[in-house]
Protein backbone atom coordinates (compact mmCIF):
# COMPACT_ATOMS: atom_id res chain seq x y z
CA UNK A 1 0.00 0.00 0.00
CA UNK A 2 2.92 2.54 0.48
CA UNK A 3 4.12 2.11 -2.57
CA UNK A 4 0.79 2.47 -3.92
CA UNK A 5 -0.22 5.81 -1.32
CA UNK A 6 3.61 7.38 -2.78
CA UNK A 7 2.55 7.30 -6.38
CA UNK A 8 -0.65 8.52 -5.68
CA UNK A 9 0.66 11.61 -3.42
CA UNK A 10 2.53 12.95 -5.85
CA UNK A 11 0.57 12.01 -8.93
CA UNK A 12 -2.03 14.83 -6.36
CA UNK A 13 1.03 16.87 -5.67
CA UNK A 14 1.55 17.16 -9.42
CA UNK A 15 -1.27 17.55 -10.77
CA UNK A 16 -3.04 20.25 -8.01
CA UNK A 17 -0.05 21.86 -6.87
CA UNK A 18 -0.91 20.71 -3.22
CA UNK A 19 2.47 20.33 -0.83
CA UNK A 20 3.19 16.56 -1.31
CA UNK A 21 4.01 16.90 2.41
CA UNK A 22 0.30 17.75 3.66
CA UNK A 23 -0.75 14.91 1.54
CA UNK A 24 -1.04 11.59 3.94
CA UNK A 25 -2.47 8.20 3.81
CA UNK A 26 -6.31 9.91 5.51
CA UNK A 27 -6.54 12.68 3.91
CA UNK A 28 -9.71 13.01 1.91
CA UNK A 29 -9.23 14.01 -1.69
CA UNK A 30 -12.20 16.48 -1.43
CA UNK A 31 -12.82 18.02 1.67
CA UNK A 32 -9.08 17.78 3.09
CA UNK A 33 -7.07 18.51 -0.08
CA UNK A 34 -9.72 20.68 -1.72
CA UNK A 35 -9.85 18.63 -5.44
CA UNK A 36 -12.63 19.11 -7.05
CA UNK A 37 -14.24 16.93 -9.62
CA UNK A 38 -12.52 18.22 -12.97
CA UNK A 39 -8.99 18.40 -10.85
CA UNK A 40 -9.66 14.87 -9.95
CA UNK A 41 -10.38 13.64 -13.74
CA UNK A 42 -7.21 14.73 -14.51
CA UNK A 43 -5.64 12.64 -11.17
CA UNK A 44 -7.63 9.34 -12.43
CA UNK A 45 -6.35 9.69 -15.71
CA UNK A 46 -2.49 9.49 -14.36
CA UNK A 47 -3.31 6.83 -11.88
CA UNK A 48 -5.04 5.08 -14.73
CA UNK A 49 -1.38 5.28 -16.53
CA UNK A 50 0.43 4.73 -13.90
CA UNK A 51 -1.36 1.48 -12.56
CA UNK A 52 -2.70 0.27 -16.14
CA UNK A 53 -6.35 0.18 -14.80
CA UNK A 54 -9.61 1.78 -15.33
CA UNK A 55 -10.86 3.40 -11.79
CA UNK A 56 -14.86 2.98 -12.02
CA UNK A 57 -15.52 6.72 -10.82
CA UNK A 58 -19.20 6.37 -12.54
CA UNK A 59 -19.62 3.13 -10.42
CA UNK A 60 -18.78 5.40 -7.34
CA UNK A 61 -20.05 8.41 -8.05
CA UNK A 62 -23.33 6.51 -8.49
CA UNK A 63 -23.33 4.52 -5.41
CA UNK A 64 -22.48 7.52 -3.34
CA UNK A 65 -25.39 9.65 -5.17
CA UNK A 66 -27.54 6.92 -4.39
CA UNK A 67 -26.80 6.36 -0.55
CA UNK A 68 -24.88 3.22 -0.63
CA UNK A 69 -21.44 4.41 -0.12
CA UNK A 70 -19.95 7.50 1.50
CA UNK A 71 -17.23 9.24 -0.04
CA UNK A 72 -14.78 8.29 2.37
CA UNK A 73 -15.02 4.92 1.10
CA UNK A 74 -13.23 5.93 -2.34
CA UNK A 75 -12.17 9.17 -1.36
CA UNK A 76 -9.73 9.14 1.65
CA UNK A 77 -6.66 7.97 0.16
CA UNK A 78 -5.89 5.11 1.64
CA UNK A 79 -9.29 3.88 1.05
CA UNK A 80 -8.46 4.94 -2.47
CA UNK A 81 -5.18 2.76 -2.53
CA UNK A 82 -6.21 0.22 -1.45
CA UNK A 83 -8.80 0.24 -4.27
CA UNK A 84 -6.22 0.95 -6.66
CA UNK A 85 -4.12 -2.32 -5.40
CA UNK A 86 -7.52 -4.20 -6.06
CA UNK A 87 -7.85 -3.23 -9.67
CA UNK A 88 -4.43 -4.17 -10.04
CA UNK A 89 -4.33 -7.24 -8.38
CA UNK A 90 -7.24 -8.45 -10.32
CA UNK A 91 -5.90 -7.46 -13.62
CA UNK A 92 -3.34 -9.54 -12.94
CA UNK A 93 -5.77 -12.83 -12.32
CA UNK B 1 -19.43 25.60 -41.71
CA UNK B 2 -22.04 27.82 -40.27
CA UNK B 3 -20.05 29.04 -37.72
CA UNK B 4 -23.27 31.28 -36.35
CA UNK B 5 -24.73 28.18 -35.52
CA UNK B 6 -21.77 26.46 -34.35
CA UNK B 7 -21.55 24.23 -36.90
CA UNK B 8 -18.09 23.39 -37.24
CA UNK B 9 -17.67 20.26 -39.65
CA UNK B 10 -18.79 20.00 -42.93
CA UNK B 11 -18.75 16.01 -43.47
CA UNK B 12 -16.82 12.92 -41.26
CA UNK B 13 -14.17 11.78 -43.98
CA UNK B 14 -12.84 8.55 -41.96
CA UNK B 15 -13.99 7.32 -38.92
CA UNK B 16 -12.00 4.05 -37.21
CA UNK B 17 -13.31 2.60 -34.11
CA UNK B 18 -10.86 0.21 -33.40
CA UNK B 19 -8.10 2.47 -34.05
CA UNK B 20 -9.90 5.29 -31.88
CA UNK B 21 -9.34 8.23 -34.66
CA UNK B 22 -11.36 10.23 -36.83
CA UNK B 23 -10.96 12.51 -40.01
CA UNK B 24 -13.23 15.60 -40.68
CA UNK B 25 -13.16 18.22 -42.82
CA UNK B 26 -14.47 21.81 -42.79
CA UNK B 27 -14.42 24.98 -44.84
CA UNK B 28 -13.96 28.50 -43.39
CA UNK B 29 -17.25 30.23 -44.71
CA UNK B 30 -15.86 33.61 -47.20
CA UNK B 31 -18.88 35.70 -45.58
CA UNK B 32 -20.02 35.65 -42.21
CA UNK B 33 -21.50 38.00 -39.39
CA UNK B 34 -18.74 36.68 -37.04
CA UNK B 35 -16.13 37.86 -39.19
CA UNK B 36 -17.64 41.88 -38.99
CA UNK B 37 -16.36 42.11 -35.57
CA UNK B 38 -13.55 39.78 -36.11
CA UNK B 39 -12.01 41.93 -37.28
CA UNK B 40 -13.31 44.71 -39.23
CA UNK B 41 -12.05 44.94 -42.93
CA UNK B 42 -9.80 41.85 -41.56
CA UNK B 43 -11.05 38.44 -41.25
CA UNK B 44 -10.06 35.90 -39.21
CA UNK B 45 -11.51 32.98 -37.97
CA UNK B 46 -11.67 32.80 -34.13
CA UNK B 47 -8.87 31.01 -32.83
CA UNK B 48 -11.87 29.97 -29.77
CA UNK B 49 -13.71 28.42 -33.01
CA UNK B 50 -10.93 26.52 -34.39
CA UNK B 51 -10.37 24.85 -30.13
CA UNK B 52 -14.31 24.66 -31.42
CA UNK B 53 -14.11 23.06 -34.22
CA UNK B 54 -11.56 20.26 -32.84
CA UNK B 55 -13.64 19.86 -29.87
CA UNK B 56 -16.68 18.86 -32.09
CA UNK B 57 -14.47 16.56 -34.13
CA UNK B 58 -12.94 14.74 -30.82
CA UNK B 59 -16.71 14.76 -29.56
CA UNK B 60 -17.90 12.58 -32.48
CA UNK B 61 -15.39 10.40 -31.97
CA UNK B 62 -16.39 9.81 -28.54
CA UNK B 63 -20.02 9.15 -29.25
CA UNK B 64 -19.33 7.00 -31.69
CA UNK B 65 -16.90 4.76 -29.58
CA UNK B 66 -19.78 4.65 -27.39
CA UNK B 67 -22.54 4.15 -29.63
CA UNK B 68 -24.43 7.12 -29.68
CA UNK B 69 -25.21 6.16 -25.90
CA UNK B 70 -23.16 9.12 -24.24
CA UNK B 71 -22.57 12.65 -24.69
CA UNK B 72 -19.08 13.95 -24.55
CA UNK B 73 -19.17 17.56 -22.65
CA UNK B 74 -16.20 19.39 -22.60
CA UNK B 75 -14.35 19.46 -19.40
CA UNK B 76 -10.71 20.87 -20.11
CA UNK B 77 -8.56 21.97 -23.08
CA UNK B 78 -4.90 21.62 -22.37
CA UNK B 79 -1.85 22.81 -24.35
CA UNK B 80 -3.70 24.59 -26.53
CA UNK B 81 -1.43 26.06 -29.87
CA UNK B 82 -2.90 28.68 -32.40
CA UNK B 83 0.28 28.69 -35.13
CA UNK B 84 -1.12 30.45 -37.61
CA UNK B 85 -3.96 33.02 -39.21
CA UNK B 86 -6.77 31.18 -40.72
CA UNK B 87 -8.34 33.21 -43.77
CA UNK B 88 -12.02 32.45 -44.70
CA UNK B 89 -12.44 30.21 -47.48
CA UNK B 90 -9.19 27.83 -45.73
CA UNK B 91 -9.83 24.17 -46.13
CA UNK B 92 -9.44 23.01 -42.87
CA UNK B 93 -8.28 18.94 -42.28
CA UNK B 94 -9.35 17.70 -38.96
CA UNK B 95 -7.76 15.01 -36.61
CA UNK B 96 -8.48 13.37 -33.54
CA UNK B 97 -7.63 10.21 -31.97
CA UNK B 98 -8.76 9.16 -28.05
CA UNK B 99 -5.95 9.07 -25.78
CA UNK B 100 -7.70 7.47 -22.64
CA UNK B 101 -11.36 5.69 -22.30
CA UNK B 102 -11.72 6.79 -18.73
CA UNK B 103 -14.44 6.22 -16.27
CA UNK B 104 -17.24 8.92 -17.32
CA UNK B 105 -14.19 10.71 -19.12
CA UNK B 106 -12.22 10.82 -22.21
CA UNK B 107 -9.24 12.53 -22.73
CA UNK B 108 -8.65 13.45 -26.71
CA UNK B 109 -5.69 14.74 -28.92
CA UNK B 110 -6.99 16.61 -31.75
CA UNK B 111 -5.36 18.91 -34.17
CA UNK B 112 -6.28 21.43 -37.47
CA UNK B 113 -4.11 21.44 -40.64
CA UNK B 114 -4.60 22.99 -43.99
CA UNK B 115 -2.31 22.45 -47.02
CA UNK B 116 -0.47 19.67 -44.56
CA UNK B 117 0.56 22.65 -42.60
CA UNK B 118 -0.16 22.62 -39.01
CA UNK B 119 -2.93 25.41 -37.97
CA UNK B 120 -3.65 24.14 -34.03
CA UNK B 121 -3.55 21.42 -31.44
CA UNK B 122 -5.07 20.81 -28.40
CA UNK B 123 -5.49 18.17 -25.87
CA UNK B 124 -8.97 17.95 -24.93
CA UNK B 125 -10.47 16.06 -22.07
CA UNK B 126 -14.41 15.40 -22.24
CA UNK B 127 -16.89 14.40 -19.01
CA UNK B 128 -19.07 11.72 -20.42
CA UNK B 129 -22.66 11.11 -19.46
CA UNK B 130 -25.56 9.96 -20.60
CA UNK B 131 -27.96 11.94 -22.63
CA UNK B 132 -29.59 13.83 -20.35
CA UNK B 133 -32.76 14.15 -22.71
CA UNK B 134 -33.81 12.29 -25.67
CA UNK B 135 -34.23 15.15 -27.56
CA UNK B 136 -30.45 15.95 -27.14
CA UNK B 137 -29.71 12.61 -28.66
CA UNK B 138 -32.27 12.92 -31.49
CA UNK B 139 -30.68 16.53 -32.46
CA UNK B 140 -27.58 14.50 -32.62
CA UNK B 141 -28.50 11.94 -34.65
CA UNK B 142 -29.84 14.50 -37.26
CA UNK B 143 -26.51 16.53 -37.05
CA UNK B 144 -24.73 13.05 -37.48
CA UNK B 145 -26.80 12.45 -40.84
CA UNK B 146 -25.98 16.01 -42.09
CA UNK B 147 -22.23 15.43 -41.38
CA UNK B 148 -22.20 12.05 -42.97
CA UNK B 149 -21.52 10.35 -39.98
CA UNK B 150 -20.39 6.38 -40.68
CA UNK B 151 -22.72 3.86 -39.30
CA UNK B 152 -21.47 1.21 -40.80
CA UNK B 153 -18.30 1.98 -39.26
CA UNK B 154 -19.95 1.48 -35.96
CA UNK B 155 -20.59 -1.93 -37.26
CA UNK B 156 -17.33 -3.06 -38.61
CA UNK B 157 -15.73 -1.77 -35.65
Amino acid sequence: MSSTFDTVANIIAETCDIPRDTIKPESHAIEDLGIDSLDFLDIAFAIDKAFGIKLPLEQWTQEVNDGKATTEQYFVLQNLCTRIDGLVAAKGA
Amino acid sequence: MRIEYFQLIDRIVALDVSAWTIRVEAVVPRESTIFEGHFPGNPLMPGVLLIESMAQTAGWLVIALTRFERMPFLAAIKDAKLRTFVLPGTNLDITAKLLHDGSGYAITKATIAADSKPICDAEITFRVMPFPEKSMRRAMEETAARIGFPMQALADG
